[in-house]
């Protein structure tokens, strides 16, 4: 069985989500293995051992949080040396993409990004899918060499599924942390959580675009997703226009979400866009151009003025929870 | 304070992409192309540290020989020279072999910093600029939504999921911004005018010692299928005439979603 592992990055000994998809994925490619590194990440063991890392590898120096992807690059260098992985995932996360691509020069070794399906392929190698344009089509891609192949998955690719009866074995490293090259070091955290819940885990998303007309008018979607209980998302038009913070941002170069509904108003469905939310069950637009691309993906698509249809929606929604 | 900026052209993301059958690339033949959007805010990035600091800004890009009007648009924005790496060898190069040329030319020129954009809109792997960074030994300060250069250091702010984390590092470093860092200039008519003058090194695979070691033969992967994504099953698009905010409640009661 070829040796498959996974960069599980953990927050406070506890396994990111993205964590546990890539390991449910990876369990049946091969034999599976999770590197976890920082302050707190051998407790994170027991928890990737159920979603079916037979090895965890953790190292706590707490380097591997302060300081972007060079510690860890360095440490996957020498474990892969050693191990000799046949492939490696990572999460298509800030760190993640940071990592596997510098991890990727150092080795000379493939990277395929955007994957979002990964299945064995003739000769040993491995056949991985990633989406284009905006999700229309599927490109598949093979690594070539002999060396490990690193691939970058999308959030929400896969489903976390826990296995009966799985236990890791814990391997603690040890080795030293070169602190003397110039580096780039976190100086301090901010967070700037919205209100609600977060676009990754919402069931309901409602998103607004450059329709909106202006900042003024992005109220009507927080009211919308308030009186839903959902949570708020933009597009890249209305990110870039300074009306709502990057976090809020869906789509290629923000977030992939998966909700059940996805409430898009004022949302034309760029490309940029529809990559980032077509996963989700059902998705529902107003916007009043009847030829905007997100009328292609809809199950109901309002043509319409979204000054008009999105208040009478809330207040709709208020009478009939009253 | 001299500023190296990463560039590349690519097809316009508003119209929609085209894939050669033969060669399972992107194509640009037949599409307009133009300066990724996402560079316009890594060379504006470039330009306000540059303007606040003193020095000049350099553009980079790697690409077939219409891509110098890429370099062309960042020179009209502010930049001062271009380099344009091109060679018929580098066609189908990957994200590896692109961050070789990258960093090969990079290296020929003068620079305390380099920026880029986060990933390119059409490839969108992300991987060019920490492959570069690596290549170059230098801190990779990647996602910056904000960009300060002080006394010989460089800070951001990078994008988490939860906010941001201010990062730190020593000069020379590789920053990628976010579209959210700035708005970009549009050139002026003067700026436009003097790009013309402005003088844009041409090189080869050759001039940079990387013969064999880019471009297709050095591919570390292959493309070996395409294939039209699943369409999502077409839905039901009404008019309002009044009654569309009943008509989505009572979708949304179907749901069972209130």
């Amino acid at each position: 069985m070829a040796a498959v592992w996974v960069f599980a990055e953990t927050t406070d000994g506890k396994p990111r989500p993205i964590a546990l998809e890539l390991l449910t994925k990876a369990r049946s490619l091969g034999e599976t293995s999770a590197i976890a590194l920082g302050p707190g990440a051998a407790q994170s063991a027991e928890a990737l051992g159920q979603y079916g890392a037979g090895v965890v590898y953790a190292h706590e120096d707490p380097a591997f949080s302060e300081v972007l992807a060079q510690p860890a690059v360095d440490l996957l260098a020498s474990l892969v040396q050693k191990h000799k992985p046949a492939l490696l995932l990572f999460g298509m996360t800030y760190d993640g993409r940071d990592i596997a691509s510098r991890l990727s020069a150092r080795l000379g070794a493939p990277l395929i990004a955007n994957a979002t399906d990964i299945g064995p392929h003739a000769g040993g190698s491995w056949a991985v899918v990633s989406p284009l344009f905006g999700g229309s089509t599927l490109v598949t891609t093979v690594p070539k060499g002999d060396g490990p192949a690193i691939v970058l998955v999308r959030p929400k690719a896969f489903t976390p599924e826990p296995l009966t009866g799985s236990a890791a074995r814990l391997q603690r490293l040890t080795d030293p942390v070169d602190r003397s090259r110039p580096s780039a070091r976190v100086v301090r955290r901010e967070t700037e959580q919205a209100q609600g819940p977060r676009l990754e885990d919402a069931a309901i998303i409602v998103s607004g675009g450059r329709g909106l007309g202006g900042p003024e008018h992005f109220k009507l979607v927080d009211d919308l997703a308030a009186q839903l209980g959902a949570a708020v998302g933009a597009s890249r038009a209305v990110v870039d226009a300074g009306w709502k913070p990057y976090a809020f941002q869906v789509g290629q170069t923000g977030k992939t979400v998966k909700p059940s509904v996805y409430i898009a108003i004022g949302i034309s469905g760029a490309m940029q866009h529809t990559v980032g939310m077509k996963g989700a069950r059902t998705i529902i637009a107003i916007n009043k151009d009847p030829e905007a691309p997100i009328f292609k993906l809809v199950d109901l698509g309002v043509v319409g003025d979204v000054h008009k249809v999105v208040p009478q929606l809330t207040e709709e929604l208020r009478r009939r929870k009253a | 304070m001299n500023v190296v900026v990463c560039v590349k052209q690519i097809p316009d993301p508003n119209a929609p992409g085209k894939l050669d059958d033969a060669t399972r690339r992107l194509t640009r033949d037949g599409v307009d192309v133009v300066l990724d959007p996402g560079d316009e805010h890594a060379v504006e990035a470039a330009l306000v540290v540059a303007e606040q600091h003193g020095g000049e800004v350099t553009v980079v890009s790697m690409g077939p020989p219409r891509a110098v009007d890429a370099i062309r648009k960042a020179l009209s924005m502010g930049a001062a020279r271009g380099v344009h790496v091109q060679d018929p060898a580098l066609q189908n190069s990957d994200a590896l072999s692109t961050a070789r040329v990258l960093a090969a030319a990079v290296k020929a020129q003068p620079f305390d910093l380099i920026v880029t954009g986060q990933e390119s809109t059409d490839g969108y792997s992300g991987a060019v600029p920490g492959q570069m960074a690596e290549l170059l030994g230098l801190p990779l300060l990647s996602f910056a939504k904000k960009l300060t250069v002080e006394g010989g250091k460089v800070l951001i702010h990078r994008q988490t999921d939860e906010g941001y984390d201010v990062v730190e590092a020593p000069l020379p470093a590789v920053v990628t911004v976010t579209g959210g860092i700035n708005e970009p200039r549009y050139p002026s008519l003067r700026g436009i005018m003097q790009s013309k003058n402005k003088e844009v090194k041409q090189l080869a695979l050759k001039d940079l010692g990387l013969d064999g070691q880019a471009g297709g033969s050095a591919a570390t992967q292959e493309v070996v299928a395409l294939e039209a994504a699943q369409a999502r099953k077409a839905g039901r698009v009404i008019e309002d005439k009044g009654e569309a905010a009943k008509e989505i409640a009572d979708f949304l009661a179907g749901l069972k979603v209130i």
